[in-house]
C-alpha cells in the first residue's frame, strides 16, 4: 500500500497498518508505510571497524544499502541465517535525511491493522528489551506485539565507528 | 524562443563579466597595457550591444557610460589609475546586479548605479563628460587615425586584393627575381596567380634577358595593404596596381561573388556598354566576350580566377563561422545523467566479462566481451573528460577576493597562481570553491601581517598568497601558500587544552598540532573580525574535503608562512583500482597509489619475528596486515601478497590474502550510516553483484601510525578522546 493511501486510511479511522516479524521468540511490528520491500538474505559485505550490529552492505539493484542486525541492536543474540531469515528494506529518517536501510528479521509474519488506541506504552521492566526503541505494545491474538519506533533506533547516532578507531579526527 | 536567447545572453554576459574582472585586475597590475584596455572596451561593447538587443536597456545604457570612459583611455586621453579600476570593478558588479535583478524580478539600487557613473564622469577630462563628445580636435583625429592604422596592421579582418604586377622588362638584368616576390605574396595568404604570357614574342624576336611576363594575382590576407606593398618595396620601376575587392566585412555577401561581366568592367578590361551588349546573347558571358573579339583570352582567365577565388574565400569564411559554433552549451544535469549511465554500464560490463570467462570455449562471446570492454573504457574516459574543466576560472575569482579583502584589512597582498589549466571534474570544482574561499580568507586575515609588522620583521611590505594546482596520479594537489606569520604553535596548543581537545601535558607532533585547526569551532583569533575568527571555517573545510575523498596537509614555519595542501581526486565517479581479497571479502585500492605487488610466504613472515617489515630488493618496507587491522576471522593462506603503495613519499605495504587484478571502480557512497568509518571511503558493485569496499589506505596508515604512538606511550588514550 502506498504511503498516501495509508495516510488516508489512518486519518479516516485512526487505523494504521503494520508489518509484523519475528526476532527470536518475540513478534515485532513496524509501520508498513516505512517498508519498501522484503528481500531474501544475499551476501552481506561487512565494513571493517564497525560495531557488530552493523552487519554490512548489500547491492540493491545497483545501489549500496546498509543492513542492520536488529536483534543485536535490541540486546538479543546475533541473527543466524536460516531459510526464513530476510531483510526488511525500510526508509528511515536520520537527522533530516531519509536513508534506505535493511534490517534483519528471523521471519516475516503478516500485515495487520492496529488502531492507535490498541497500542499501549511499554512497561519499563519485564520485557527484557531496551524499551527506548519501542513505541509501545499491542495485544494480538494470545500474545503481545512490540511496536518499534524505527526512527529512534537510528536517531541515537551510535552507529558510528567505535571511538578508539576514529583516530585523529581532530 | 526569446527566453532561450535571453538565457543565452545571460550566460554569456556572466562569462563576459568574469572576463572583464580578470582584465581589470590585470590592468591594475600593468596599467600601460593597451591590449588590455582594448579588451575591456570590447567586452563592455559586447555587453552593451547584446544587452540592447535582448531588451536589457538599463544594462545597455549603464554600460555605455563605462564604455565611453574606456574609449578615452584607449585614445590615451585618460590614464589608468587605481581609482579607475576600482570604479570599473564596481561598475562590473552593478552590471551583474542588474543581470541578477532581471532574473529574480527584483529592483536594482539606482543610487548605487549613479554613484558609479558619477565617479566615472568625474574621471573624464573636461569637455568629455557629456554624453555627446564634442567635435574632436586635431590631435584626437590623429589619434583616431593612428588607431585605425594600427587596427589594420594587427587586425584580424580578412580582405581580398586584386593585384596586377607588371615588372619593368629590364628587371632581370638588375638581378631581381619576380618569382621570389610572388612567393612572398603567396606567403601572405591564400593567393591565386595568373601569369600573363601575351607579351612573349616569337623565338627569333625574343630578348632572353628581358622579362616579358606580367602577373594578375588575387590575394586573400589579413595582413593588410601595407604588407602587400612592402613586398614590392624595391621594385619602384615596376607597375603595380592594387585594389581591395572584398574587405571581409561580410556585407552584401550572398556566398558568391560578382558576375563575371562586372568583374571585367571593374578591372577595366571591358566597358559597361560592351557587357550590356553581350548580355543579350545566351552563351556564357566570358566565352561570348572572347568570341566577339573584344576580349583576349588572357584577360578572361584572370577574371574567371578572381571569381573563383573570391567565392572560395567567402565560402571558407562562412564555414569558419559555423566552426565557431561547433562547441555547444549543454546543461550540466545532462552530463551528470550521462556519467551516471556510463557508471552503470561499467558495472554491467564487469558482469559481462565474468560471464564471458565462464563460457571460455565460446570464442565469439569472449571476443564480443573484449570489444565491449574496450569501447566502454573509451566511452567512460570521454564521458568523464567532458565534465573536466580547468580550475583557472575558480582561481581568477579569488583574485578579486584577495584584492577586496586585503584593501578592507589594510594589508598589501598579492595573489599569484600557477597551474590554472589543471583540469578537474566539474562537480569537484564546484565543491572546492567554498573550502578554498575559507582557506584564502584565513591566509589574508590570520596569516599575512600588516605592512608595518612585515617591515618590522624584515619582510617586504606586501605579502603573497600563492595558489597552485598540479596533477599527481589520479589526484590534483592544490596548494595555498602564504608568506605570513605562520601558525602559532603555542596559541593553538593552549586553545586545544582550553577546549579539552588535548590533555594538559600531552606532547604532540607539529602535524597533530596543525591538525587541531580543523576541529569544530576552533579559532585562535583574539578578536572576531568581519572576515574570520568566528571559528566556523577550517572544520567546514575539512568536512568538504573529506566529502570529496580528499586529504589536507598543513605545513607551517613561524615567521615564514603556512602552506595548506589539498589532495583532491580528479573525479567523483569512476576510478582505476586494484581488486584484492581477504577471506571471503573483496576490497579495492586506488591503483594510482599502487607501485607493486609482492608475494610473502609464512616462512618469510616468521623470519621477521613479529615485525611487519619486508625486504624489497635493497629497501625495507613496512607493511600493514589488513586482516589483523580489520579484525577479520579466519587465518590467512600460506602465501599472501603485499600491495606496495606510495603514500606521501613513503612506501608502505598492505598485506592481503591475494590480489585479483585491475578493476574499474564505479564509486558508490556508503551513505550517512558509514560516514565516520575510517579506512573505507566508499563501495563498488562487482561483476557478480556483490559489494566490495573501497579502501582509504591513507586513513588506514594514519590510524596505524596513531595506534603505534599509543602503544609506545607517546600519546595517552585520554588525549585522543
Amino acid at each position: 500500500m502506498s504511503e498516501t493511501a495509508t495516510a488516508i486510511a489512518t486519518a479516516a479511522s485512526g487505523v494504521q497498518q503494520f508489518l509484523t516479524f519475528r526476532l527470536g521468540e518475540e513478534i515485532f511490528a513496524v509501520e508498513v508505510a516505512k517498508v519498501r520491500e522484503i528481500l531474501d538474505v544475499s551476501t552481506i559485505t561487512k565494513v571493517p571497524q564497525t560495531p557488530d550490529f552493523m552487519r554490512g552492505v548489500i547491492n540493491l539493484r545497483g545501489g549500496v544499502v546498509p543492513v542492520i542486525d536488529l536483534r543485536l541492536k535490541l540486546g538479543l543474540t546475533r541473527t543466524e541465517s536460516t531459510v526464513n531469515t530476510c531483510i526488511i528494506v525500510q526508509e528511515i529518517l536520520i537527522g533530516d535525511e531519509t536513508v534506505v536501510l535493511g534490517t534483519l528479521a528471523d521471519s516475516v509474519q503478516e500485515v495487520l491493522d492496529l488502531e492507535g488506541l490498541q497500542i499501549e506504552a511499554a512497561p519499563r521492566i519485564g520485557t527484557k528489551l531496551n524499551t527506548d526503541f519501542l513505541k509501545g505494545m499491542a495485544k494480538h491474538n494470545d500474545g503481545f506485539l512490540m511496536v518499534l519506533d524505527i526512527d529512534r533506533i537510528f536517531a541515537a547516532g551510535d552507529f558510528q565507528s567505535e571511538p578508539e578507531l576514529q583516530g585523529d579526527a581532530a | 524562443m526569446k527566453d532561450d536567447f535571453a538565457q543565452a545572453f545571460k550566460e554569456e554576459a556572466r562569462e563576459q563579466l568574469a572576463d572583464l574582472e580578470n582584465s581589470l585586475l590585470a590592468l591594475e597590475e600593468s596599467p600601460e597595457d593597451l591590449g588590455l584596455v582594448g579588451r575591456i572596451f570590447r567586452t563592455m561593447h559586447t555587453i552593451k550591444g547584446s544587452g540592447a538587443m535582448f531588451g536589457y536597456d538599463d544594462i545597455a545604457s549603464f554600460t555605455h557610460n563605462v564604455e565611453t570612459v574606456y574609449d578615452l583611455v584607449r585614445g590615451g586621453e585618460l590614464a589608468v589609475t587605481r581609482e579607475l579600476v576600482d570604479l570599473s570593478l564596481a561598475a562590473r558588479d552593478r552590471i551583474l546586479a542588474m543581470l541578477e535583478a532581471s532574473e529574480t524580478g527584483g529592483a536594482v539600487d539606482a543610487g548605487l548605479n549613479e554613484q558609479v557613473i558619477d565617479g566615472l564622469k568625474k574621471l573624464m577630462p573636461d569637455g568629455c563628460r557629456g554624453e555627446q563628445r564634442p567635435a574632436a580636435g586635431d590631435d584626437r583625429q590623429a589619434g583616431g587615425r593612428a588607431e585605425a592604422g594600427g587596427r589594420d596592421k594587427g587586425g584580424s579582418a580578412l580582405a581580398t586584393y586584386r593585384i596586377r604586377f607588371r615588372p619593368e622588362p629590364a628587371m632581370l638584368c638588375r638581378g631581381s627575381n619576380p618569382l621570389s616576390l610572388l612567393r612572398e605574396l603567396q606567403e601572405l595568404g591564400n593567393c591565386t596567380t595568373v601569369a600573363q604570357t601575351g607579351a612573349i614574342k616569337t623565338l627569333e624576336e625574343l630578348e632572353p634577358e628581358l622579362c616579358h611576363f606580367f602577373w594578375d594575382l588575387i590575394l586573400t590576407t589579413d595582413k593588410g595593404e601595407d604588407a602587400i606593398r612592402d613586398v614590392f618595396i624595391f621594385e619602384d620601376d615596376c607597375q603595380l596596381s592594387l585594389a581591395v575587392i572584398d574587405d571581409g566585412s561580410g556585407q552584401d555577401e550572398g556566398g558568391g561573388y560578382k558576375k563575371l561581366g562586372e568583374i571585367l568592367v571593374e578591372r577595366g578590361d571591358l566597358t559597361a556598354e560592351q557587357v550590356a551588349e553581350l548580355l543579350g546573347a545566351r552563351k556564357q558571358f566570358g566565352v561570348l566576350a572572347v568570341e566577339a573579339g573584344i576580349l583576349g583570352p588572357e584577360s578572361l582567365a584572370p577574371a574567371l580566377l578572381e571569381q573563383q577565388h573570391v567565392s572560395g574565400a567567402r565560402r571558407q569564411r562562412q564555414e569558419q563561422g559555423q566552426e565557431s559554433a561547433s562547441s555547444i552549451r549543454v546543461p550540466a544535469e545532462k552530463l551528470d545523467v550521462l556519467v551516471n549511465l556510463v557508471g552503470e554500464l561499467v558495472t554491467v560490463q564487469a558482469r559481462l566479462t565474468l560471464v564471458a570467462q565462464e563460457f571460455k570455449m565460446h570464442a565469439e562471446l569472449v571476443n564480443v566481451a573484449e570489444e565491449v570492454e574496450r569501447l566502454i573504457g573509451e566511452l567512460r574516459d570521454n564521458a568523464l573528460d567532458i565534465r573536466m574543466l580547468p580550475i583557472g576560472a575558480t582561481f581568477s575569482k579569488f583574485k578579486r577576493l584577495v584584492r577586496d579583502l586585503s584593501a578592507e584589512l589594510g594589508k598589501e597582498i598579492e595573489l599569484t597562481t600557477h597551474g590554472a589549466e589543471t583540469e578537474l571534474d566539474k562537480t569537484v570544482i564546484e565543491k572546492l570553491n567554498d573550502p578554498l574561499v575559507h582557506i584564502i580568507r584565513n591566509c589574508i586575515d590570520h596569516g599575512i601581517e600588516t605592512p608595518q609588522e612585515r617591515l618590522a620583521g624584515g619582510k617586504p611590505r606586501g605579502g603573497t598568497v600563492h595558489l597552485s594546482a598540479v596533477h599527481s596520479g589520479d589526484s590534483v594537489l592544490l596548494t595555498i601558500k602564504d608568506d605570513g606569520a605562520g601558525l602559532n604553535r603555542e596559541a593553538i596548543r593552549a586553545k586545544a587544552i582550553e577546549r579539552k581537545l588535548i590533555a594538559q601535558h600531552a606532547e604532540l607532533s607539529d602535524k597533530e598540532i596543525w591538525g587541531m585547526i580543523f576541529a569544530p569551532g576552533f579559532s585562535t583569533a583574539a578578536k572576531v573580525s568581519s572576515v574570520s575568527g568566528r571559528g566556523v571555517g577550517m572544520d567546514v573545510v575539512k568536512q568538504a574535503i573529506d566529502g570529496l575523498r580528499g586529504t589536507i596537509e598543513v605545513e607551517s614555519a613561524p615567521g615564514r608562512g603556512t602552506a595548506i595542501t589539498l589532495r583532491i581526486p580528479l573525479t567523483l565517479a569512476i576510478i582505476e583500482s586494484l581488486l584484492v581479497q581477504i577471506g571471503a571479502d573483496r576490497f579495492v585500492l586506488p591503483l594510482s597509489l599502487v607501485e607493486e605487488c609482492i608475494l610473502l610466504s609464512r616462512e618469510q613472515i616468521d623470519r621477521q619475528h613479529g615485525r611487519d617489515l619486508l625486504q624489497v630488493r635493497e629497501t625495507i618496507v613496512p607493511y600493514l596486515p589488513l586482516r589483523r587491522i580489520f579484525k577479520m576471522a579466519g587465518s590467512p593462506p600460506e602465501l599472501q601478497q603485499v600491495v606496495i603503495c606510495r603514500i606521501q613519499e613513503k612506501r608502505i605495504g598492505f598485506l592481503v590474502d591475494w590480489v585479483i587484478g585491475g578493476h574499474q571502480t564505479v564509486i558508490k557512497s556508503l551513505g550517512p550510516m558509514y560516514q565516520r568509518v575510517e579506512g573505507v571511503s566508499g563501495a563498488t558493485i562487482l561483476g557478480d553483484g556483490s559489494v566490495a569496499l573501497i579502501l582509504d589506505i591513507q586513513a588506514i596508515l594514519r590510524g596505524a601510525e596513531l595506534e603505534t604512538d599509543h602503544s609506545l606511550g607517546i600519546l595517552s588514550k585520554d588525549d585522543m578522546a
